[in-house]
């Protein structure tokens, strides 16, 4: 059990790193913007330009087509409410951990924490592919230019969750982030505890 | 005989050489070079999207600017505004540059610039600033290397003709200013003819701040009435020292062709400003009323200022010992270059048929031992035969600048017999010569003129362009030749035109400047005292007949783009910051009938242009620099009332107007 629960420790410690580092990154590359184009890293707690500028330039860019303009911290509940999860996940998962030296929880708690985790993982996503969904879809109707698709509907311009999408003269490339990583590193870390934990369990027995 | 026998030869060979190749190197190079593997086509080819090995900055000669070249491939990149105005951008027509251009002579806004020099450490080309110099109103330029602007300008007293400039000591302690005309010092009302013993020289040594570049003129060196023709600083065993050519020892005020070209030899000044540096600090100057400006660029309220000096010491060559000591060299020496180590001093007589090399080593002995063979004003005079170090017998016909390679050899121009000769350091044997097209004038390799040449390339600059690009009519651009020096032999690689006429250049590798250029100047901090830093800032405000227009540009718009209650006989003035904090994002500003110029105004950049409506109406102004998709769309309107109309100043965007 001891195995497991320094693995816990880590594993849950590790969610701390997304205070540092950016969860998600989008990174938009065109013409006019060349590698390494524009890139917003998205943190739990805001979103900020990768080079000076880039977000004050993707608003610029996007006015064209009538996206609002990117949210600044206190303009979205996520902000404030993220962070709080997170550390409180962490904070319970590294207690859990230390709790687990004494002996007096069993591994299916790690399970617990790390499915309670997923959960409000797969939350946080929905959350966030709605943000994308409406900030690519809720279009000032003044807008400059107006596009449609090739079945002569307005286009709309959600950034891809995952992975790559060419949008007008933009490629948009949407990756977890340094911090979205390390998230991912400590839940298999957990996940690990719990299996280290129930092996060690089965010894005993 | 022997001498004449080979230059009839040398004669011969040319004529049939240019006959049978009537405008062109076509083929040439490749026949005389068939060791090296490669086309010259190939060595100067830089495939799209990809970046050249050197810049190269051209002088722009009596256009007044630098433009800066990539080399291999010749293209052209900037034209640095330096002592011109340039109307393409607004440089000294805005109200923030136009203090660049006074001087003690009021406000000049043109000259003759000739020698970029790159600032040094240690001897080695290190990239933070180039200096320049004005020849006609004399003047020394700093261009930064991290805007490609320039910052500074100091005017030079007591000088006319600034052409021995601006050359750079090897830890840019100094730049260096001298004159080529002397004139009466100081200035008066006095008869031509009595020039000699009346007229005189002085060679400035202006300081540099080591952190921020700032130039201040040290002090000023009294010099006979001879003419300073070019200089160049001591490197390495010789640091500490500066040499200038001098032509007209003669002291001709008319028909100087002639008059000025008498004297078997002329001399190099050798000038030891260790020395006149301590005789500047014990006080030894005397500090003499006088009148110029110096001017300064900041780039953080984007905005120049012109301040007038009033004094300047002047230390006498004639009176103070062991400063300047005279060296003969024949015949009306042009350039004069120092090769990497220091110990030779070439002088390029340019009615000499030799090329003349003096030692440093036997000018130290020879200062040591006193052995001089006569004065002139005081300054004694060196044995020729005792400080030469060698003669480049007969290389060819009218020397006029020398750089060189690092490798031990040194390349001279020579502008009558349009060519380019290599030859040996030591040995003083010529190795290679190729022709040039035509007349060439300076030539450089980057860090030629240091203590660590890179001897990979050579431009050489050409005076006479005559057929070698398509015909433009009777105005031509002048012709740069880029040769490949890595080999035993010289190759020609590319001939490209260039702006106006460069005389001098400076190159350097591209690492040493292309990660530290600016991209954008960040708005946080920008303190021009009339910038917005966001829309709601903007305003309109009349003082009097001035009215003070604080406007913001971004894509596609300027805010106000509506602006009314101006009046006939207003002058207006329109401080405009460009809000985009973008690479590569400036926004132009044009006004109809205006009478100076539009302007570029970089991202977080704050700039002034005034306007003077005559008439009334509704004006349109707009954005010059396609910015955008909607750059079409990036302009307003100005209406403009009678004198005595009482339309109450106004202005605003997208039809929500406000007013004072």
């Amino acid at each position: 059990m001891k195995k497991a629960s320094i693995l816990m420790i880590l594993g849950a410690g590790l969610l701390l790193s997304l205070f540092v580092f950016p969860l998600w990154n989008v990174t938009l590359i065109a013409p006019q913007y060349p590698a390494p184009g524009l890139g917003m890293d998205i943190y739990i707690n805001g979103i900020e330009s990768v080079k000076e500028g880039d977000l004050q330039n993707i608003d610029l860019m996007n006015h064209y087509i009538g996206m609002k303009y990117l949210p600044k911290p206190g303009e979205m509940w996520e902000f404030d409410v993220f962070p709080k999860v997170v550390g409180a996940m962490s904070i319970l998962g590294i207690i859990l951990g230390f709790i687990g030296f004494t002996g007096k929880i069993k591994p299916n708690v790690f399970l617990g924490w790390l499915i309670l985790m997923s959960v409000l993982g797969i939350l946080g996503m929905y959350d966030f592919n709605a943000w994308l969904l409406d900030y690519g879809s809720d279009l000032d109707p003044n807008a400059i230019m107006k596009y449609v698709d090739a079945n002569g509907n307005p286009m709309t311009y959600k950034p891809p969750l995952f992975g790559h999408k060419k949008m007008l003269n933009f490629d948009t490339y949407s990756y977890p982030g340094l911090g979205g990583y390390l998230l991912g590193l400590g839940l298999v870390l957990v996940f690990l505890s719990y299996l280290v934990g129930q092996a060690s369990l089965k010894k005993k027995k | 005989m022997k001498q004449i026998i080979r230059l009839l030869c040398v004669g011969v060979a040319m004529a049939a050489f240019t006959a049978c190749s009537p405008g062109g190197a076509n083929g040439k190079s490749s026949s005389s070079n068939g060791s090296r593997s490669g086309s010259a086509a190939e060595k100067v080819y830089v495939a799209p999207g990809e970046h050249d090995e050197y810049y190269g900055f051209l002088s722009g000669g009596f256009d007044g600017q630098i433009s800066v070249y990539g080399i291999p491939s010749g293209r052209l990149f900037k034209t640095i505004g330096v002592f011109s105005q340039i109307p393409m951008n607004g440089y000294g027509y805005t109200e923030e540059t136009k203090p660049m251009f006074e001087t003690s002579f009021g406000f000049v806004p043109w000259d003759d610039l000739h020698h970029p020099d790159i600032s040094q450490t240690n001897g080695e080309l290190d990239g933070r600033w180039i200096f320049a110099n004005a020849n006609n109103t004399p003047r020394v330029a700093r261009i930064s290397l991290e805007d490609f602007e320039t910052e500074e300008i100091i005017e030079i007293p007591n000088s006319a003709g600034n052409h021995s400039s601006a050359f750079v000591t090897e830890n840019t302690e100094y730049v260096v200013a001298g004159t080529r005309f002397s004139v009466p010092i100081p200035q008066r009302d006095m008869p031509i003819n009595e020039y000699k013993g009346n007229f005189k020289g002085t060679l400035s040594m202006i300081s540099v701040d080591q952190d921020s570049g700032d130039m201040d003129l040290a002090f000023q060196i009294l010099m006979p009435g001879f003419n300073y023709d070019l200089g160049h600083p001591g490197r390495d065993s010789s640091h500490g020292w500066f040499f200038f050519t001098t032509y007209n020892t003669e002291e001709a005020y008319s028909l100087q062709e002639v008059n000025s070209s008498q004297n078997d030899k002329d001399f190099i000044a050798a000038v030891n400003w260790k020395k006149a540096e301590e005789y500047f600090k014990a006080g030894k100057g005397k500090v003499v009323p006088t009148k110029y400006r110096h001017n300064k660029f900041d780039v953080n309220t984007h905005t120049a200022t012109s301040t007038e000096k009033t004094e300047v010491t002047i230390l006498d060559a004639s009176e103070l010992p062991g400063m300047v000591y005279f060296i003969p060299t024949p015949k009306s020496p042009h350039g004069v270059d120092v090769d990497p180590s220091g110990e030779y001093i070439i002088g390029n007589g340019k009615l000499s048929a030799n090329l003349t090399v003096h030692s440093f080593s036997k000018i130290m002995d020879a200062i040591e031992n006193e052995k001089f063979e006569g004065e002139a004003y005081g300054i004694p005079i060196l044995s020729f035969d005792d400080v030469l170090a060698g003669v480049v017998e007969q290389p060819g016909l009218g020397p006029l600048h020398t750089e060189f390679d690092g490798q031990g050899n040194a390349y001279t121009t020579f502008f009558v017999s349009s060519e380019v000769v290599k030859w040996e350091l030591g040995t003083w044997e010529v190795k290679d010569r190729k022709d040039a097209y035509y007349s060439p004038g300076h030539l450089v390799i980057p860090g030629g003129n240091s203590r660590k040449p890179d001897g990979k390339y050579m431009v050489v600059m050409n005076k006479i362009t005559k057929d070698r690009f398509l015909p433009v009519g009777p105005e031509l651009a002048h012709a740069a030749q880029l040769f490949d020096i890595t080999g035993e032999k010289m190759e020609l690689l590319l001939d490209f035109p260039t702006v106006a006429e460069p005389h001098y250049a400076a190159m350097i590798h591209a690492d040493k400047i292309k990660n530290k250029t600016r991209e954008i100047y960040r708005l946080s901090e920008n303190q021009h005292p009339r910038a917005v830093k966001n829309a709601t800032e903007t305003k309109v405000v009349r003082d009097g007949k001035n009215v003070h227009v604080y406007m913001s540009m971004i894509r596609s718009h300027f805010t106000p783009d509506n602006i009314e209650g101006i009046k006939v006989g207003d002058k207006v003035y329109f401080h405009i910051t460009n809000l985009e904090q973008d690479f590569d994002l400036p926004h132009g500003f044009a006004i109809i009938g205006n009478n100076n110029a539009e302007m570029l105004i970089m991202p977080g950049q704050t700039e002034t242009l005034t306007w003077e409506p005559k008439d009334v109406g509704v004006w349109p102004f707009y954005c010059t620099d396609f910015c955008s998709a909607l750059h079409q769309e990036m302009g307003g309107y100005i209406r403009v009332s009678p004198e005595d109309s009482d339309i109450e100043l106004s202005w605003g965007l997208d039809g929500e107007m406000v007013s004072e």
